[in-house]
């Protein structure tokens, strides 16, 4: 199947996150990830798909420099990373939004930490919430938002510290699904004119596919990477055209088949 | 409440009280129980005169700059021990010791060593109030949402913006709570202080009614202390409130 390419180049100016040798064993003695190796490439939305409890938030979270790994090391862009950095910014899966700031005041919230004037801030903060396609909501409150647009503003403060890595921790998992195929849509121009890695927590096959240039297939804790697919789809159709499209649909059915075996 | 079936309301009760206690009070029965109206009287007699006002005044001042200060100790140290298990570990036993310890006991010790003035009622208010603000501020941010604390220190900030901008906001609404609890206590504190060191303020007043056995005075004066005590929790009550929808929107 020509559709479905193996290979991920390994051109070393092409990598934006390298995981060397990475095992995590949480204190009480929990292995989560087992010596994991695993590239991102530089501009792509890598997609890492897995059973539940496979290690997905851990290995998301080490590279985010949050968790401490137990060995092994991470690069991004060849620096090794010992903590949060500036070129990183995290999707939280419960948004976490502060719920006392507006919708501004929390997308500018990195900026602010930054100590970006006011002004400037509010300036570029605004301009993300737009292209999140939350106009006119600047200064609503997150309780008086709904889940998915609560989920967009997580977006836009990510975004509006133009970090070159942009880490999702399955981000559209609390909002429904017609909100959750809207975003889907939307986060595919976002990864067009934002020319950052994007790395992709998901539970959905469906969704991994729509979204990915190539997906990760993580196994069972504790957890290594099976395989590496690249699922080629069309993108010059219209969303619906694609979700019909027999190449969307046998790449769907080739990783549930990898995946069945783990949840039988 | 309710009486035979019917309901009553809260004012209705009081008015109830105080009937049978004029009563109570009319048959002479001890000379500790003086009848309801005598005290009421009593109370439009002292409350406008210049000791009266020098001894509210004092309290006042005791209390606010007392409630002031365990607020400002309180609320860093709370969200500190929240934030750090070495300190938590360490202030922890402390803590809750003097949450339940006899501080009456203190006050004297407090007398010998600061004297017989402002300072020590300052200084038993603080010693009433400050533990329950920082264990109920330690609560608030041990309560606030993991994700919360992740995306803080994701966006790198320092240990200083962490603590202004997110740590104490996130846990307003316990903080609030603790405020409230914490100025009911300072309201015992003030009170209790006045009294033992007893030449300042009520507690000379006290003293003053209670060796000339003017129980009607000293009646008077406790009714005034319970409506100030009954309106800062209330008033208190009424903020902590305010704040309500977003310890529900906070996961
Ligand atoms: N703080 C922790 N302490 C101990 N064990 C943990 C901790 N966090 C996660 N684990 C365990 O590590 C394993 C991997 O967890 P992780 O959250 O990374 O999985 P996941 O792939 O993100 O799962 P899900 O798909 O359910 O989100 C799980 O078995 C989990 O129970
Ligand atoms: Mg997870």
């Amino acid at each position: 199947m020509s559709a479905v390419a193996e290979a991920v180049s390994t051109d070393k100016t092409d990598i934006a996150v390298s995981v060397n040798d990475v095992t995590k064993i949480y204190p009480g003695g929990v292995e989560a990830l087992n010596d994991m190796t695993i590239q991102f490439p530089k501009g792509e939305l890598t997609s890492l798909l897995g059973p539940s409890g496979c290690g997905k938030t851990t290995l998301l979270k080490i590279i985010a420099g949050l968790l401490e790994p137990t060995s092994g090391s991470v690069t991004v862009n060849g620096k090794n990373v010992t903590g949060p950095g500036k070129e990183r910014a995290f999707v939280f899966q419960d948004f976490a939004l502060m719920p006392w700031a507006s919708v501004l005041r929390n997308a500018a919230f990195g900026l602010e930490l930054q100590g970006v004037a006011k002004s400037e801030r509010h300036a570029i903060a605004e301009k993300y919430i737009d292209a999140v396609g939350l106009k006119g909501y600047e200064n609503l409150y997150p309780h008086e938002l709904s889940g998915g647009m609560r989920q967009r503003v997580g977006l836009a403060r990510a975004l509006a510290v133009n970090a070159e890595v942009l880490l999702m921790d399955e981000p559209f998992s609390a909002v429904d699904e017609q909100t959750r195929r809207k975003f889907q849509e939307d986060l595919l121009t976002v990864v067009d004119d934002e020319q950052k890695t994007f790395i992709f927590v998901t539970h959905s096959i469906e969704e991994a596919v729509y979204v990915s240039q190539s997906i990760a297939l993580l196994l069972p804790r504790p957890s290594r990477v099976s395989e590496i697919i690249r699922p080629d789809i069309r993108r010059d159709i219209s969303p619906d055209a694609i979700r019909r499209d027999p190449v969307y649909l046998d790449i769907v059915e080739r990783i549930w088949k990898g995946l069945r075996t783990y949840v039988e | 409440m309710k009486l035979f079936g019917i309901k009553i309301p809260m004012m209705a009760s009081l008015i109830m009280w105080a009937i049978i206690w004029e009563v109570v009070g009319r048959l002479e029965l001890s000379i500790l129980l003086p009848p309801f109206s005598n005290i009421v009287m009593r109370l439009f007699e002292i409350v406008p005169t210049a000791t009266f006002f020098s001894a509210f005044w004092i309290t006042a001042k005791c209390f606010i700059i007392g409630t002031g200060i365990a607020i400002l100790i309180g609320i860093p140290m709370g969200v500190l021990m929240g934030r750090s298990i070495v300190f938590d570990r360490m202030m922890l036993p402390w803590v809750n010791m003097f949450l339940s310890a006899p501080l009456t006991a203190l006050v004297p010790v407090l007398m010998t060593l600061f004297g017989f003035g402002t300072k020590t009622i300052i200084l038993t208010t603080v010693l009433f109030a400050v533990w329950i603000i920082v264990l109920d501020a330690r609560a608030g941010v041990k309560n606030i949402t993991p994700s919360l604390v992740e995306m803080t220190k994701s966006f790198q900030a320092n240990f200083w913006q962490a603590f202004t901008k997110v740590y104490v906001w996130a846990a307003l609404p316990e903080i609030l709570a603790g405020i409230r609890l914490g100025a009911i206590r300072s309201v015992k504190g003030v009170i209790i202080g006045q009294l033992l060191v007893s030449v300042v303020g009520f507690g000379r007043l006290f003293e003053l009614y209670s060796s000339n056995f003017l129980m009607e005075h000293m009646w008077a004066l406790l009714f005034v202390l319970f409506f100030f005590a009954f309106l800062i929790a209330e008033g208190l009550g009424v903020l902590e409130r305010k704040f309500e929808y977003y310890a529900a929107s906070r996961n």
